[in-house]
């Protein structure tokens, strides 16, 4: 037996990222706030956000989903934390391309998020994946 | 019933996924198509095609001939009076979409009352809904019972003379609970209230006789019972159907048009505005010739033993919950412990076993299980205790893969 095919997709630092979520939990004080789901699958987040002078300052989120979705939503909140707005933005433009399955030539990195790089060929699980980076996306744009 | 012969009539269960032999299970969200029903469609679309009731030509006249046989064909399959009963559209949806749009919201009003279930199809509540809200009817719902299904002694109670339409699937398609539709057309019928039939995980597996159910409406969708996509049934009583405004206006169901008021074909087709489903309607006409030739009664047969074989065997895998009562048609929801149902079912795929995952177009059924989301096996003619013992080997692999990382 062999789990070759799962193992490109369920990497340890996924499961560590889901099994010991950071920043889940509630932001105190002034917060933007994101609710989003999956309609087709019934995955759910809400993304709390401090930004200040244009800097993401905080972020925690709370939800319920699968491996896929709750680990890049820890790995998200992981990777935007202190970084400016725009890096953000770029940020998530680079995770959307990276699960098309593009080659990304960036500066930026992504930190832990990058693991999930093999959902690409799991594209059912796509959505899963890009959840939190979309609520990330429209709470910043709201602003 | 030869499994093995009727396997080879389904092309598509012939290839590999991801390295292992397709297992598909998941014929009710949509069936898998036979070799007859495919070259039927492609025949007529390659010696037949064109408009039907209309053309003076012979393919009209061909294309005409085998539209009208296929509602025929459906009329015989459920035992309705006549074919002015059997209404081609577009689904399950589109039906029960029309009677909540036609007949509810012309005969509902303040103070009636629907009464429907919380384990149906989102396609059987929200067009509910919809009526309450424009007529200001009220929604009632009679409750489940533990194991899934509902009580008779409920609907005796709950169904009252202000209730106006009864609704309910008849086999639900995340439970697999086999309502009691008969008992209940008797109830609603004993209060003056019509029964809707959402049929579309009824019709594809067992004989159905609407006549007999004597239920008012009866929805179901083609695509379940091995025919294309895009093409379903209403049935309706004719003196129902007769007192109800169409949904659709516009060519083909018309009798006479002048420049500000028009008047409708009879029935059927006062139901069916526009260019009908012509191919899938023939499609769905092979499909019936395919299920009558296995024969109904053996579909059933072959597949209560299937349903009782897999509840056998999932008991034996630790820590899976299975939703629903003992007794149900061949689909099995559940919960394979703490792994979310997606990864049950992307782990499913990759030994090549598809099955369903997520909140089956049931949110409020979700709620009373009290999950997010389920995965869901279900099976048809096609499929075979090697199947199940796929199946079972895989959630074991499942369990031990998660087991491992978790």
């Amino acid at each position: 037996m062999s789990f070759n095919n799962l193992e490109t997709l369920y990497r340890q630092v996924i499961m560590d990222h889901y099994k010991n979520p950071r920043n889940r939990g509630e932001l105190e004080g002034d917060a933007l706030t994101v609710d989003m789901n999956n309609p087709t699958c019934g995955d759910r987040i809400q993304l709390q956000l401090q930004v200040e002078d244009g800097v993401v300052k905080d972020a925690k989120f709370q939800g319920e989903g699968c491996s896929i979705s709750m680990s890049s939503a820890s790995m998200m909140t992981q990777a935007i934390k202190g970084k400016p707005v725009s890096d953000a933005l770029q940020m998530s433009k680079i995770f959307s391309e990276m699960m098309l399955g593009e080659e990304v030539d960036s500066e930026l990195e992504l930190g832990d998020a990058e693991a999930l790089s093999g959902v690409s060929q799991f594209p059912a699980r796509i959505k899963c994946a890009t959840l939190a980076w979309k609520a990330m996306e429209k709470g910043v744009n709201e602003k | 019933m030869d499994v093995k012969a009727i396997r080879q009539m389904f092309p598509i269960l012939d290839q590999e996924v991801n390295g292992h032999p397709l297992v598909y299970l998941d014929s009710s969200a949509t069936s898998q198509k036979p070799i007859s029903v495919i070259e039927a469609v492609e025949n007529y679309y390659r010696f037949d095609n064109a408009n039907v009731h209309r053309g003076v030509h012979t393919l009209g006249s061909r294309a005409t001939d085998q539209y009208e046989g296929a509602r025929e064909k459906v009329r015989r399959f459920i035992n309705a009076k006549s074919t002015q009963e059997i209404i081609f559209n577009r689904g399950t949806t589109t039906a029960i979409n029309s009677v909540a749009m036609s007949y509810a919201r012309a005969n509902l009003k303040p103070g009636d009352e629907i009464l429907i279930t919380p384990m149906e199809h989102h396609s059987n509540i929200i067009p509910w809904q919809q009526a309450a809200k424009a007529t200001g009817a009220t929604l009632n719902y009679v409750p489940l019972q533990a194991d899934g299904t509902v009580s008779l002694d409920d609907y005796r109670q709950l169904v009252t003379e202000n209730t106006k339409i009864v609704a309910i699937a008849h086999v639900s398609n995340v439970l697999g609970t086999i309502n009691p539709v008969k008992e209940i057309a008797t109830i609603a019928h004993s209060k003056g209230a019509i029964l809707v039939v959402d049929g579309a995980q009824g019709v594809p597996h067992m004989k159905v006789d609407v006549q007999d159910l004597d239920c008012d409406f009866y929805a179901f969708s083609g695509h379940k019972m091995l025919a294309p996509t895009g093409i379903g049934v209403l049935y309706g009583k004719r003196e129902l159907l007769e007192n109800m405004e169409p949904v659709e206006f516009g060519g083909e169901m018309i009798d006479f048009v002048s420049l500000q008021d028009s008047t409708w074909k009879e029935l059927p087709w006062k139901f069916e505005g526009g260019t009908p489903i012509i191919g899938g309607a023939i499609g769905l006409a092979a499909a019936i010739d395919f299920l009558e030739e296995v024969g109904m009664d053996n579909i059933l047969d072959h597949e209560q033993k299937l349903a009782d074989y897999v509840m056998d065997r999932l008991r034996t895998v630790e820590g899976i919950k299975v939703y629903g009562p003992e007794h149900r048609a061949a689909l099995v929801t559940f919960n394979l412990g703490d792994v979310h149902p997606h990864d049950v079912a992307t782990a499913l795929d990759s030994y090549g076993i598809a099955v369903r995952a997520g909140h089956h177009c049931a949110q409020p059924l979700m709620k009373w299980l009290n999950v997010t989301a389920t995965a869901r096996a279900s099976f048809y003619l096609y499929n075979t205790e090697d199947d199940v013992e796929k199946l079972v080997d895989g959630l074991l692999k499942t369990k031990e893969f998660f087991g491992h990382v978790f």
